[in-house]
């Protein structure tokens, strides 16, 4: 059994928290005090049936405005798979939330309500998918049932779709149609589409391939700590702790410590009591290295074979999280997997117009805005490109007046 | 290229490993917060995984309210001198004895309030600027929105208007002078699978957690162990029931469930078939639907 962690974007109108909330609760995932809280609370559908939607809804100020504003994350499992779902927000000013919550999903999930066909936060939420780079795309047609389950009314709607996906090159987008309120197609299959002969969405989402990410040939592991026991029986142990970002390293292979560029060849990889012959891509592992090299926290393990860019300028997608604006004139650190160092927003290349796609030069950069950047950075970056390697071609900018998360990064080009 | 079995469990056990290293690279005085659950267990073996054969990063921290269940210091004690890690122990019963917190009164009279002015005055002591914790998302909505970095200011308040954006799977850990970041490697777990992890990696539990034969009584439809540390009367019927414990909490808040799970298995198929979830057998959490977001904001774990 694996774990497929998958993100939803659409806004309360389209039903987004109660179609978390049916899978939750059409998957027996919502337990009985809960279900006894949900009962007892004041929302209600307008047929007297349970409001879904408060099952997702965490914070006191969401319950009371009816509103997702934050990304909560739950979980659930079925006999084949375990789901992490990230709920965020779809308003166009939580699109920081969206973001975030995208950028560790590997599936997403857009709404489109069924009466409305595909509309601006549709574009919105298609493009931050293509930004962040998720792989499959599951378009749910919800609300079926406020238009007769009528099919001409879907088809008309994907076609409409199909132009948008090519626009934002979206490989592998696959079409549902759904209602979240009565249950059509979300765990079962509904009764009053025969004309659909797909699955349900829970079907889908057991059986879709995650492992994608894992057959990439760049093997990766950022240092994070330095093992040594320092003790009398191990006092010459002295191993790299890290979690291997993406390929695989075997014994003897060769690799490349960077910055300094310093080679050398994997000796031996522990595990707490094991040792094996291979870190994989997720592994958390100490890896020894054959040759004395000098190696701390922020250095970077890859092999030899297919190093990294290696450059301090760095053309970037930035998503501007932080309500004050980028400055250009100042330094903000960069923290790219373990490695922080100094940087500057050197040049606004555009901004993009989230909910047309259109490019414009801007001078400025506010809360929500994304758009492309280079990036000068102190220390040279190993990194990867963002569409080769997500986990090797992202970064986070943080403010050091305020110390907070103020900008996402994914890395486009190395900047000659 | 070989192809290798990376389960499910491997890869929450990979990621806690990975935060937990991040705290001990980002930090300077980092603390494991250790309350004897089967959670703060379950981080203990992670941050062995981590650090081993190395000593771990940081202490582990007890905050005892002093109304223990006796088998969770016994096992507490052991695990300590079996890892040969430091452990330092906040008392709730000092802070009560200096006057920094009053003890309540009444029949639903419980310590679990009170831990959270120890828990901030022995962050303050030691400096802590990280405290690792084993609260997962599952257990509370409130929880299902809080960040795996969770910054706190210098009163120990969690603002949940005012969270960082968590992306991929970097950690922001810089903080300000008296700020500290509560840290949960686990966040991504949920009840059943630190169950599985535990019988995976054959981890010893205290013996509450398993079925045992013990006087109860019935308070506010939950079963509550008697002790000299809940407040009783006359009306309270005193009955030995066959129980476990799901969650250990001081034992004046933490509810026992009729099992006859002796053994994990029992345990794990009696989860899976459960319809009351774990925290619905914390008193602490009945208050109100906002209950657990009031008491975070607060300072508390």
């Amino acid at each position: 059994m694996n774990i497929l962690k998958f993100f939803t974007a659409g806004s309360v109108d389209d039903g987004k928290s109660t179609l978390i909330g049916r899978l939750l609760y059409d998957t027996d995932s919502i337990l009985a005090d809960q279900l006894e809280a949900l009962q007892s609370s004041n929302r209600k559908n307008d047929d007297g049936s349970i409001d879904l939607a408060i099952l997702t809804d965490g914070l006191r100020a969401e319950r009371e405005q009816g509103i997702t504003i934050d990304v909560a994350y739950k979980y659930f499992q079925t006999e084949k798979r375990k789901f992490i779902i990230a709920d965020t927000p779809g308003h166009i000013q939580y699109t920081r939330n969206m973001v975030t919550g995208a950028s560790t999903a590997n599936l997403a999930i857009i709404l489109i309500d069924a009466r409305n066909g595909v509309v601006e936060q549709t574009i919105r939420h298609s493009y931050i998918v293509s930004l962040l780079g998720i792989k499959h795309v599951v378009v749910c047609i919800n609300k079926m049932d406020m238009v007769d389950y009528s099919e001409t009314v879907y088809s008309s709607i994907i076609e409409k779709y199909k132009i948008l996906a090519q626009q934002l090159k979206l490989a592998d987008v696959t079409y549902i149609p759904v209602s979240a309120l009565k249950g059509d197609n979300v765990v079962q299959a509904s009764e009053n589409m025969d004309w659909y002969e797909g699955e349900s969405l829970l079907h889908f989402l057991e059986k879709v391939d995650t492992d994608s990410l894992d057959k990439s040939q760049l093997a990766r592991m950022p240092v994070q700590w330095v093992v040594r026991p320092q003790t009398d029986e191990l006092h010459d142990y002295r191993g790299y702790a890290g979690r291997v970002l993406s390929g695989t390293f075997n014994l003897n292979d060769k690799v490349t410590v960077l910055p300094s560029g310093a080679s050398s060849t994997v000796e031996k990889i522990d595990f707490f009591d094991q040792t094996l012959d291979a870190a994989h891509a997720g592994q958390s592992v100490i890896i020894h290295l054959k040759d004395d090299v000098d190696i701390s926290r922020g250095d970077t393990i890859v092999n030899a074979s297919a190093l990294p860019q290696e450059t301090k300028l760095i053309e970037a997608d930035l998503c501007w999280m932080d309500t004050r604006a980028l400055d250009t004139s100042i330094m903000y650190n960069i923290q790219h997997n373990s490695k922080i160092t100094k940087c500057k927003i050197s040049e606004i290349l555009h901004k993009v117009d989230i909910n047309t796609l259109e490019k414009h030069a801007a001078d400025e950069f506010k809360l929500n805005d994304i758009g492309r950047v280079i990036v000068k950075t102190a220390d040279a970056l190993a990194f990867d490109l963002y569409d080769d390697n997500r986990a090797n071609g992202s970064a986070i900018l943080v403010d050091s007046r305020t110390n907070l998360t103020v900008g996402a990064l994914m890395f486009r080009a190395a900047v000659e | 290229m070989s192809t290798y079995n990376f389960d499910y469990l491997d890869e929450l056990e990979a990621e806690a490993i990975h935060i937990l290293r991040e705290v001990a690279g980002q930090f300077e005085k980092p603390a494991l917060l250790f309350s004897g659950g089967k959670d703060s267990i379950t981080l203990v073996r992670l941050a062995e995984k981590a650090f081993r054969p190395g000593k771990f990063p940081f202490p582990l921290v007890h905050i005892d309210t002093g109304h223990n269940f006796e088998e969770t210091i016994t096992y507490r004690d052991q695990m300590i001198e079996r890892i040969g890690e430091k452990l330092i122990v906040g008392s709730v019963q000092e802070s009560i004895d200096q006057g920094k917190v009053v003890e309540q009164t009444g029949k639903n009279a419980s310590r679990n309030a009170l831990q959270t002015v120890t828990l901030l005055d022995t962050i303050a002591k030691y400096g802590f600027d990280a405290c690792i914790g084993g609260a997962r998302r599952d257990e509370e909505k409130a929880r299902a929105k809080e960040r795996i970095f969770s910054v706190r200011d210098e009163f120990g308040q969690w603002d949940p208007k005012r969270q960082r954006p968590e992306l991929w799977n970097i950690y922001n850990g810089k903080i300000h002078k008296g700020e500290n970041i509560r840290v949960f490697p686990i966040s991504n777990w949920t009840e059943l699978d630190v169950w599985n992890y535990i019988r995976r990696e054959k981890i010893d539990l205290p013996s509450i957690y398993f079925s045992h034969e013990r006087d109860c009584i019935t308070r506010n439809g939950q079963l509550m162990a008697a002790s000299p540390f809940l407040n009783m009367d006359d009306e309270d019927v005193v009955e030995r029931k066959q129980v476990r414990f799901r969650t250990v909490g001081d034992m004046s808040c933490t509810a026992a469930v009729e099992s006859d799970a002796f053994l994990i298995d029992d345990i794990i198929s009696e989860i899976s078939a459960s319809k009351i979830s774990e925290r619905g057998a914390r008193m602490d959490d009945k208050v109100s639907e906002a209950a657990m977001e009031d008491r975070k904001k607060g300072g508390y774990f």
